[in-house]
């Protein structure tokens, strides 16, 4: 059935894609050298479509929801393309871009704690976004329309005038939520939403996040380690390693039948009631200044081959429809004679030193 | 009135007082960024310590680089000095209203500034420190009155404080001999003021590093309170020593200037203070006499604003609050198999 | 709050012991030691002198409490008198230079917090230290070179020139010259008061400023780091107000916490100031009777003081939880 679903959207025409990501780096210098949080990652999301984002911490998931919003420091690098609705975010003057943020593109943040500024009534947080982005509105409307955004979140009119610290955790979130949908954006970048609730919230907030996506059309990018969330919420996944996208395909037979083995060990990793040992990806998550040669998994991978040390795979498309960045599934035109047998341990530090 | 904040008249940024956690520090690890450091904030260091060095030197060999003493109003053939006489080629700055000669009073009351800091420095730290220490880490009635006594020396404006003990010390200390006398009496008035904040500084940071887990565990093991406090607690609050003393020195020079100005600093006859100088100048100032009051003044700025320097940027190397890494600029370029084009995208 | 009646008991206490210690006896150098023994006999007498000292401190406290900080040994005035007086041109002269070094502290400290690390930046903080480091008698001296003895354009000192004064101690009203002159709708009056407040409250304000300027800098730093301030920025919300709406008005709690500690600051400058351009002020005035060894005058102008120190950290509280809800519903 989620089979289907991918073959449909795939089938959708190339104007129903709200945004479109090509080769997006983006770089941090520092005095070791350039960190490479983003290195060439590419993706499409379409119209009411939702695609998590997963990888461990320090992947750069979160750098990647930032930049695709132009939320970054200053001294940030960034390069390649976010083309949202045809227009491309990277080169466009900051101001257009602000005046985006807001009616169309939102952000939901991970710690709903300090995202409302403490001085600022909720009804003041509504006001300000309204007022900003729909100049001649009347008080009236923008209350109306705070009210109708906050009500959908379960929060009731009576507390509108609240300060942010008469509210729980989960109530923030959704506050947080619907602040960042009350303009109803086309494109909403979720970044750990539910990380820092409990269990219950986090049903109730990936609940929203469903009702929203059948009720608005809108576009979320879900970043999150929670696979579980995933398959919960996300049509899509995009799985990420150290800067780049290893694999990405539709929710459920991406789950099913991973293509890329560093897919396959993160969800041997989960803990379930089922679960009777524990698995764990030996080694620790790459150094982004100095990453591994070739495919950046390769030190930690299982089935590494002489090949993965020394060039990145190139993008292939399995029968699933996910799209993989590992020699496992070719091309195998591009495989040196003999790149296929498994790689010794040992060569991998000499590989890393050439 | 308790606030946490510390000496709005010093001024070091509140987040001096913020300790390092987690870790055990003495002096010299807790200096180790300072030479780790790149940049502005060291530059700053530099020009901050080369300006204290000129009156340090101007201190240490005042009789050789200084062309007259501080007190010498008569030439070789006995003939008195011009009154608020020009600048000129025997006056290199001219001479004041005391006809004396005002370069050798800048050289010489180098001499009397340095001296004056450092005792009231030394003598407030090591009152204020201890203070702080066993106030902060036995805690009870005594750390309650005392955070008490002090919080309210710290809110009466200190520069009062000072005149009321300069005025109070007058002439106690005559059996140090004349020159010294006003020295002394003018560094213990400043030690006054200095003492409540060594006191909160130290104590906070002891109150905070107290309930540190190794602290707990070092305790937990039965070492003595002695060795607990000296070794662990010590030695995580004492890198706020340097910033606070620095800038503390910086500030006591200001105050040694306005006891001096206010006629409750060290007296003309005793040694050549910046301060008194100005006094004197400050008559003469609408007549358009300038040479008498903006070459002290300049004396104390540059003094002050070196000291401040150094404690400023030692403040930002070693306090990692507001230390920032500092993103350098970057290029991104292409792979090993050349599949970017290399176009850059930043500054937008 | 509560700590605030030990605290001035402390400090009173402080200020009677460091009186009694003082060296010399006080009326006999009050009375400038020409008067007959008889007559310093009966000064002692009638101020209390004679006493045992805790009848002494007892009285003194008990005066306090009724409002009555004692008698001026050399002049025959109250302290009181001396602060309705003196105390309302130090008012003047403080008031003017708060505002200045407000204006002047607060944009500047914003603008460089907000572009940190540039040479904006840097040379708002070099000025924030060349203000601080200089000595404030210093640039009031500097100040009556350029505008006085250069330019002649501004009055060297006092707080009105010797006809306006007359003029306004006959018309006093609240002893605020400025404000006198204004209640009485006298031009000349205001323009000639103003002029000679130019460059005292320059001078104040100035100090003040500089302190002003780094602690709003380091606080905007601070609260520019904030999650919430991303999230503005993620709502579109313009640079400008995220910087002055979320920006600076969350670092001014901070801000004016230490602001209250500068009231110490401020008197210590106005004791400098009105003595560099003789300003009829209560500083000038303390150090006159310290002076002249009055010891009952220094001892009510500074049980005074103590009294405004604290007074202005109470109203820093009330004033904290004016700006902060988290504060005020706690």
């Amino acid at each position: 059935m989620t089979l289907l679903d991918g073959d449909a959207a795939a089938a959708t025409p190339v104007d129903d894609i709200v945004l479109s990501v090509r080769d997006l780096r983006v770089w941090y210098g520092t005095a070791r050298g350039a960190v490479r949080a983003v290195d060439g990652v590419s993706f499409d999301l379409r119209r009411g479509e939702t695609l998590g984002l997963v990888g461990e911490s320090g992947c750069g998931k979160s750098t990647l929801g930032r930049g695709v919003l132009g939320l970054l420091p200053d001294a940030a690098k960034v390069a390649g393309e976010v083309r949202f609705r045809g227009e491309d975010l990277v080169t466009m003057p900051r101001r257009r871009l602000r005046a985006l943020r807001g009616p169309h593109l939102g952000l939901v943040f991970q710690e709903p704690m300090t995202r409302l500024n403490p001085l600022m009534r909720i009804s003041d947080h509504f006001f300000e976004t309204l007022h900003t982005h729909q100049r001649g509105a009347t008080k009236a409307q923008m209350r109306q329309q705070a009210l109708d955004a906050l009500g959908a979140m379960g929060i009731p009119p009576t507390r509108f005038t609240n300060y942010p610290h008469e509210f729980s955790g989960g109530m923030r979130q959704r506050i947080m939520i619907a602040l960042a949908l009350v303009l109803n954006p086309a494109f909403v970048v979720a970044d750990e939403p539910t990380t820092a609730l409990d269990v219950l919230v986090e049903a109730q907030i990936i609940a929203i996040l469903n009702d929203i996506k059948k009720n608005f059309d809108t576009s979320i990018l879900l970043i999150t380690h929670n696979l579980g969330i995933i398959a919960e919420a996300c049509d899509r996944v995009a799985v990420m390693y150290a800067g780049r996208i290893a694999e990405q395909g539709a929710a459920r037979p991406t789950f099913s039948h991973p293509a890329h083995p560093y897919t396959r060990e993160l969800l041997a990793s989960t803990i379930s009631l089922s679960t009777t040992e524990l698995h764990y990806i030996p080694g620790a998550p790459p150094d982004l200044i100095d990453p591994p040669s070739g495919c950046r998994f390769h030190p930690r991978c299982p089935d590494a081959m002489r090949v993965c040390p020394t060039r990145h795979p190139p993008t292939t498309i399995t029968q699933l429809d996910q799209r993989v960045d590992c020699w496992l599934h070719g091309p195998d035109e591009l495989i040196p004679p003999g790149g296929t047998a498994p790689l010794d341990r040992e060569d991998i530090g000499v590989a890393h030193e050439a | 009135m308790t606030s946490e904040f510390m000496a709005p008249s010093t001024a070091p940024t509140a987040a001096a007082t913020a300790p390092r956690r987690g870790r055990f520090i003495g002096l010299r690890r807790a200096l180790a960024p300072v030479g780790e450091a790149r940049g502005l904030p060291k530059w700053v260091l530099y020009i901050g310590l080369a300006m204290v060095a000129v009156f340090v030197v101007f201190a240490i060999f005042a009789p050789w680089i200084s062309p007259y003493r501080f007190d010498e109003y008569l030439t070789g053939h006995g003939q008195r000095f011009p009154k608020s006489g020009h600048p000129s080629g025997s006056h290199l700055f001219g001479t004041n209203i005391m006809s004396t000669d005002v370069f050798s009073h800048i050289v010489y009351g180098s001499r009397t500034a340095l001296e004056v800091i450092v005792i009231a420095v030394i003598i407030s730290m090591l009152i204020g420190v201890p203070l702080g220490l066993f106030s902060g880490y036995y805690g009870g009635p005594l750390d309650r009155t005392l955070v008490l006594v002090m919080d309210a020396m710290f809110a009466f404006p200190s520069l009062l404080l000072a005149i009321l003990v300069a005025f109070l010390l007058r002439g106690k200390f005559g059996f140090l001999g004349a020159s010294f006398s006003g020295i002394m009496s003018a560094a213990i008035s400043i030690t006054v003021i200095y003492i409540p904040q060594y006191f909160r500084v130290i104590r906070n940071s002891v109150i905070s590093v107290r309930e540190e887990p190794y602290v707990e565990a070092a305790r937990v093991l039965g070492a003595k309170p002695r060795t607990v406090i000296g070794r662990y607690v010590f030695g995580n609050v004492v890198q706020n020593v340097p910033v606070i003393a620095t800038l503390n020195a910086a500030d006591a020079l200001l105050t040694l200037a306005g006891l001096g100005f206010l006629g409750y600093g060290v007296q003309p006859t005793e040694a050549a203070e910046w301060g008194y100088d100005l006094q004197r100048a400050l008559g003469e100032a609408s007549g358009g006499i300038w040479w008498t009051s903006v070459y002290p003044g300049l004396a104390i700025v540059l003094l002050v604003t070196g000291l401040t320097l150094v404690g400023e940027s030692l403040n930002d190397l070693l306090n990692p609050v507001l230390r920032r890494r500092q993103l350098l600029p970057v290029d991104i370029v292409a792979d090993v198999e050349g599949e970017v084009s290399p176009h850059d995208a930043a500054g937008r | 709050m509560l700590l605030v009646v030990p605290m001035v008991w402390i400090l009173l206490t402080v200020v009677f012991i460091l009186m009694r210690v003082a060296p010399g006896d006080p009326v006999q150098a009050a009375l400038g030691g020409r008067e007959p023994q008889s007559v310093i006999a009966e000064k002692r007498h009638e101020l209390g002198f004679d006493k045992p000292i805790l009848v002494q401190y007892g009285h003194y406290i008990g005066g306090v409490l009724h409002g009555d900080f004692g008698k001026v040994t050399s002049e025959n005035r109250t302290v009181t008198n001396v602060i309705t007086h003196e105390g309302a041109a130090t008012l003047e002269l403080s008031l003017a230079a708060m505002l200045v070094a407000l204006v002047l502290g607060l944009s500047i400290g914003v603008l460089i917090g907000r572009f940190r690390d540039t040479p904006l930046d840097v040379a708002g903080r070099l000025f924030g230290i060349l203000t601080y480091a200089a000595p404030v008698f210093w640039i009031g001296i500097l100040f009556q070179l350029l505008f006085v003895a250069k330019l002649g354009w501004l009055p060297s000192s006092g707080q009105a020139d010797t006809l306006q004064e007359i003029d306004l101690s006959q018309h006093a009203h609240t002893n605020i010259d400025l404000l006198d002159a204004a209640i009485n709708g006298s031009w000349g009056d205001f323009t000639n008061v103003f002029q000679h407040l130019i460059l005292p409250a320059l001078t104040l304000g100035l100090l003040l400023c500089g302190v002003f300027i780094r602690l709003v800098r380091v606080n905007i730093i601070q609260t520019l780091k904030n999650d919430y301030i991303e999230a503005a920025r993620a709502r579109g919300i313009r640079e400008s107000r995220v910087v002055l709406r979320h920006g600076f008005r969350n670092a001014l709690v901070p801000v004016v916490t230490v602001v209250g500690l500068q009231a110490a600051l401020l008197m210590s400058g106005a004791v400098l100031t009105e003595t560099t351009f003789s300003w009829p002020g209560i500083g000038r005035a303390l150090i006159n009777y310290l002076n002249q060894r009055d010891y009952v005058a220094v001892q009510g102008i500074v049980t005074v003081f103590a009294l405004i120190v604290v007074a202005i950290s109470l109203v820093i509280d009330v004033v904290t939880a004016l700006i902060d809800p988290r504060v005020r519903y706690s």
